[in-house]
């Protein structure tokens, strides 16, 4: 199927506490289709609009204008969150719950149950190597650990379409490669990854098209080779050069 | 329904960990068993005198942890952001607001049968006998009316943001109507209009929590209320209790999360 994560003429606006400010834009006419088994490299600057984007995908916010769907379904009906995995940009769970009970806790959640369930458990927490600490309270983890408790339980239902904010943040640089060695597996069993980032060697290594993103607006959509080609050397130059950097004398 | 109870399940765990409830929960019980203890005459108005006390000691601790902690509830899962991965689950809002609801409410259950078998206990203690249908109707009129608290506390704490103000109002108005509840008709009567006309339709608005309260029962070993009148009270609270969801269900549905 293609277009499995859509967006058309997506606008948002935040309310601004004082009514003076009037609203503040954080989208504007953003037009984003992700194909089926892609992985899909979402980029922009710091408030380009990115979790912006993710929120409006997965119905935290109700987009001002336009629409957003998932598998073809309106993100507003919770059955198209069904077949999705997501990994927020700050990664809080509940610090009383051990791992084992917070993924027990969400794949109930998702209708699992029994010998599945304890299956798949097993499987995500060998994936993002948590086997060990699995029965410790998750307020006594790392900073990392509880990277790779959010990718767990964003992996939870075997989805066919993970959204991850910022997948790698704060992880060391072996933590990173399983990451990336995470989304080529997946990759590989077809199924499709949409993730914001701002490591770019990352995006240009795992990504097969990226979208860049500034002040809300869509300013580049393509192949990584095309866009690569059409603005610079590497993904770097390229980036800058479509976000209209300049360097300034210190 | 395996969500809500999922929900309900991560809610007692919760509250089962977190040490701070106990404190309140120990001080109540130690505070009737100082007074129980209290070895004054086997004289019957001093043993009603304390079981009110007690009594009332457990209607204030048990509202007390029944609002501090529905009220901490969502804005706690908005503030450490497990709000987020929570509602990127495909569960629709309303199966939050339910879980929240039903999990807070079995704690409340769970403690209100501590509190009656230890004020059973101490009551057998002095007078040798053990009025089990009264704890029932009294327990189970109690825990209705908690449940009417918890509704109206979790749709204040999707209007209130802060927790803190959310069990204050929620405190003073479950107080207020307990203590001034039964008299605002008579209130009324004395005063002029508009005001007599406001006061009234409060009056007729609001939840009666008093009428769950049946405490005089087991002071004063009062005969039994027919079961009909003990149905009917339960009906008319599980009727606030599904307005105040409702409501709540509604503030919270367009409500952006971020
Ligand atoms: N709750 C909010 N209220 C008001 N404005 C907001 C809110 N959340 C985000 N914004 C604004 O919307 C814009 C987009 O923010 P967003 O968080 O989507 O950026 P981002 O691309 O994810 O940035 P980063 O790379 O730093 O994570 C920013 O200008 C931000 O200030
Ligand atoms: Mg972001």
């Amino acid at each position: 199927m293609k277009g499995i994560l859509k967006t058309d003429k997506l606008r948002v606006e935040y309310k601004g506490r004082d009514f003076r400010q009037g609203p503040k834009v954080a989208l504007q006419g953003l037009d984003l289709e992700v194909n089926s088994g892609e992985v899909f490299g979402f980029l922009g600057p710091n408030g380009a609009g990115k979790t912006t984007t993710i929120n409006v995908l997965l119905g935290f916010l109700p987009p001002t204008k336009g629409a957003a769907s998932l598998f073809g379904i309106d993100v507003r009906q919770p059955i198209a969150r069904r077949r999705i995995g997501y990994l927020p940009e700050m990664t809080y769970y509940y610090k009383f719950l051990t791992a084992d009970e917070l993924l027990r806790f969400y794949s109930k959640i998702f209708g699992l149950s029994g010998a599945e369930m304890d299956r798949r458990i097993d499987a995500v927490l060998n994936l993002v190597e948590l086997q060990e600490a699995r029965k410790r309270l998750i307020k006594t983890y790392s900073k990392g650990m509880q990277q790779r408790v959010g990718l767990a339980q964003a992996l939870i239902n075997n989805p066919d379409l993970l959204i991850l904010d910022e997948p790698t943040s704060g992880l060391d640089p072996v933590g990173r490669m399983k990451v990336r060695a995470i989304i080529q597996r997946l990759k590989n069993e077809g199924k499709t990854v949409f993730f914001a980032s701002h490591e770019l060697g990352e995006v240009e290594t795992v990504c097969d098209r990226v979208a860049i993103i500034a002040g809300g607006e869509l300013k580049a959509m393509g192949k990584v080779s095309d866009v690569v080609a059409q603005h610079g050397t590497n993904l770097e130059a390229a980036f800058l050069d479509i976000i209209g950097y300049q360097p300034q004398p210190i | 329904m395996r969500t809500i109870c999922a929900l309900a399940g991560v809610v007692i765990k919760e509250l089962y960990r977190r040490k701070d409830f106990y404190v309140l929960f120990v001080i109540t019980i130690i505070i009737c068993l100082v007074m129980g203890s209290m070895n004054v005459f086997n004289d019957n108005e001093i043993v009603r005198y304390i079981k009110d006390i007690a009594l009332l000691l457990i209607w204030i601790s048990s509202l007390v942890i029944a609002i501090t902690a529905t009220a901490r509830q969502i804005p706690a899962e908005k503030e450490n952001r497990t709000l987020l991965p929570l509602l990127a689950k495909p569960l629709t809002r309303t199966q939050l607001i339910l879980g929240k609801f039903f999990g807070c409410w079995a704690v409340c259950g769970l403690m209100l049968v501590c509190f009656y078998l230890f004020f059973g206990l101490l009551s057998a203690t002095r007078e040798h006998q053990w009025p089990l249908l009264h704890y029932l109707q009294a327990a189970s009129l109690h825990w209705v009316m908690l449940g009417v608290v918890i509704s109206f506390t979790l749709l204040g704490s999707l209007v209130f943001a802060a927790p803190s103000s959310t069990s204050t109002i929620c405190f003073v108005v479950a107080a207020g109507i307990l203590l001034v509840g039964r008299y605002l008709d008579r209130i009324a009567l004395s005063l002029s209009e508009p005001w007599r006309s406001i006061v009234y339709a409060i009056y007729y608005a609001m939840p009666h929590l008093e009428f769950f309260d049946m405490r005089n029962l087991i002071i004063h070993d009062w005969p039994l209320v027919e079961w009909k009148y003990i149905g009917l009270a339960v009906l008319y609270g599980f009727a606030y209790i599904v307005v105040f969801l409702a409501a709540a269900c509604l503030a919270f549905r367009r409500k952006p999360v971020n």
